[in-house]
């Protein structure tokens, strides 16, 4: 419920400082309280046990703070977790559950710059667009000739793991370059026509190109295994912009070493900023440092949806991105 | 046919060579040491010239091959054949319109996603270690920009379609307004460049689209705008596109063709808001194959006395 003190704004708990919230203080700090955690001299436990047992708002960036049970303890308040990620696999979603805390993430902000990600990585690897431009740049076109040919895009069996969001924004743009879109899902979706494959094996048997934009959970860690890319086969491509523990890593690189599968592009890796050095050496895979989201424009739009949700938790009205059946 | 003789300037495409040599005598130029040698020896005898983007057919070669009877481009651009001297000398000329259509329009919004999202550049620090020191910059939104296109013809249309899947509004410039079309349409380059966040050059190479980007055009594009250029590097005032971008005048560019091939500025080395490919616009091996049969069939409906595929002239 809405605090209904009207000289006190609405209280709004943070643990630790971001850019993003920069912003969102300078267009919110009339409307809103903050109680910052890292203004205090105190430890942050200390902190939110003798200033924020009232708080029933916590704004979370969860690349920084996993929000664990222990720290659920914390906050007996708490009713509501923004989280300024499209990913929870941070959040001890149990422990929220157990507690009644509602969730609102950044899903429908993050979904078109996401999904550009994941269409231009999988344009850079079949286009080879950032070897070419290492050719070029290198002085190969001058003296070694005409560079060699990519793949064509269109006609394409693209196979999207996870039809969220994202997995949606993706099919969208490639259907555009003439894909054909296949997908897994936990469930099937009954309002779109793209082939559903229950198994993700099958949907790798026949796709040539794997999109992974899941969540990463319990059921989807390590799910991208050896069995699923030897499915993909020689000719097929994998894109991960979802978490880097979807796939497992070791045998991705074996495979790629060995030629198993084509090529990869990659946002993602599962020990962040590790990746694995024998993929410096192979032209087939675009690398990219986990920077899906981070656009001028995403950082805005999160800010106002941050805001958004929090006015619409504070005068008791729908959420705005509320993560239903997590 | 196998003692027609077929002239192949420069080297093009493994395939397109193999089929050739099965049905005519191919005369690869790039292989003799004495080229204007090679061609008055052989200028009784051929009849057909396989060009591309870079060699065609100019005035000079036609004038040296009396008995030249048709060129046929292994490409979509003709812009180095000599149409007006073949016409008066009832030379036929061939291209590869539509099969290459998807890829050059594929590859236009690689680069566009590249260049924004700095696609290369980040591969590059992630390869060099320094995304251990520290996350990567914010990039440029690709989605809901405005993207203008010059050239609303097959390749045009196809990269306006995928824009809108990205909700790109479109807008364009074309030798005339197509009304049947839901675009914004504006009378000039200029104008354009002033009204759109990407500006892609998709119109072919004639004596009025040469530099038909020059300075007021980039300037008008402006420090966030960025240039994407799937046409022909004349298009483009050379000079003036890398003095923009070195000064900041032009937020980013993506290059596939150049003014002199494979001659890229190296000044544009050096810029991280800059994309270079090599002329890989059709290079995917799925068409090139389907090119080079575009080739072989229309040399064979010629020589058999049959309509020709895609004729140009």
């Amino acid at each position: 419920m809405a605090q209904d003190n009207p000289t006190q704004p609405h209280q709004v708990l943070l643990l630790l400082p971001s850019h993003c919230f920069t912003a969102l203080e300078s267009k919110a700090s009339h409307k809103f309280h903050f109680l910052k955690a890292w203004d205090s001299p105190l430890p942050q436990a200390q902190f939110l046990q003798s200033h924020a047992t009232s708080s029933q708002v916590l704004l979370s960036f969860p690349k920084e703070t996993p929000i664990t049970a222990q720290l659920l303890q914390l906050l007996p308040s708490l009713k509501l977790l923004i989280t300024i990620s499209a990913g929870l696999d941070r959040v001890d979603l149990a422990a929220c559950r157990a507690r009644g805390v509602r969730i609102a993430n950044s899903s429908p902000i993050f979904a078109g710059d996401v999904a550009d990600m994941a269409v231009g990585l999988f344009l850079d690897v079949m286009r080879k667009i950032s070897a070419a431009n290492r050719y070029v740049r290198d002085g190969f076109w001058v003296s070694g000739g005409d560079f060699v040919l990519g793949s064509k895009v269109g006609g394409k069996r693209v196979g999207i793991v996870g039809l969220g969001h994202i997995g949606l924004q993706v099919a969208k743009r490639l259907e555009a370059f003439d894909c054909k879109i296949l997908y897994n899902s936990r469930k099937e979706k009954p309002s779109v026509s793209y082939p559903f494959y229950s198994d993700v094996c099958e949907l790798a048997a026949n796709s040539d190109v794997l999109v992974i934009c899941c969540a990463l959970t319990a059921q989807t860690r390590h799910m991208i295994n050896k069995k699923v890319l030897l499915a993909l086969g020689r000719e097929g491509v994998i894109v991960n912009v979802g978490r880097g523990a979807i796939i497992d890593e070791k045998e991705m690189v074996q495979c790629l070493v060995q030629g198993e599968i084509k090529g990869a592009g990659l946002d993602v890796f599962e020990n962040e900023p590790q990746v694995p050095k024998e993929l410096f050496e192979l032209d087939n895979v675009v690398l990219s440092p986990h920077k899906a989201v981070l656009t001028a424009d995403c950082f805005t739009d999160v800010t106002d949806l941050a805001m958004a949700n929090l006015e619409a938790f504070f005068s008791n009205k729908p959420l705005l991105s509320e993560v239903v059946n997590y | 046919m196998e003692s027609i003789a077929v002239l192949m300037p420069i080297p093009m495409s493994s395939y397109l060579e193999q089929e050739l040599e099965k049905r005519f005598n191919l005369l690869k130029l790039w292989t003799v040491p004495n080229k204007t040698q090679f061609i008055k020896d052989h200028s009784a005898s051929i009849r057909a010239i396989v060009g591309n983007a870079s060699a065609g057919a100019d005035a000079e070669l036609i004038a040296a091959l009396p008995k030249l009877e048709i060129v046929s481009s292994f490409s979509v651009g003709i812009d180095k054949v000599d149409l007006k001297t073949c016409k008066e000398k009832g030379i036929r000329v061939t291209n590869t319109p539509d099969v290459l259509t998807d890829d050059v329009a594929d590859l236009a919004i690689g680069l566009t996603l590249a260049v924004l999202r700095r696609l290369c550049e980040s591969d590059r620090y992630v390869r060099s270690g320094q995304w251990k020191e520290g996350d990567y910059k914010l990039t440029t939104k690709f989605t809901g920009k405005t993207v203008g296109i010059i050239g609303l013809g097959r390749i045009g249309k196809a990269v306006a379609k995928r824009a809108e899947a990205f909700s790109c509004p479109i807008a364009y410039f074309s030798r005339t307004e197509k009304p049947d079309l839901k675009f914004k349409y504006y009378p000039s380059v200029v104008e354009l460049a002033a009204n759109c966040d990407v500006l892609v050059v998709a119109c072919p190479l004639t004596e009025e689209t040469r530099h038909i980007i020059n300075r007021e055009v980039i300037n008008a594009l402006g420090p966030k705008g960025v240039l994407i250029n799937v046409g022909r590097g004349p298009h483009v005032d050379e000079p003036e596109l890398v003095s923009a971008l070195v000064e900041g005048r032009l937020g980013g560019a993506g290059l596939d063709v150049y003014e002199k091939e494979p001659e890229v500025p190296e000044e544009l080395f050096a810029l991280e808001n800059v994309v270079l490919l090599p002329h890989v616009g059709s290079g995917t091996v799925e068409t090139r194959s389907t090119m080079a049969d575009l080739v072989i069939g229309n040399l064979e409906a010629h020589f058999l006395k049959k309509p020709l595929l895609t004729p140009v002239v």
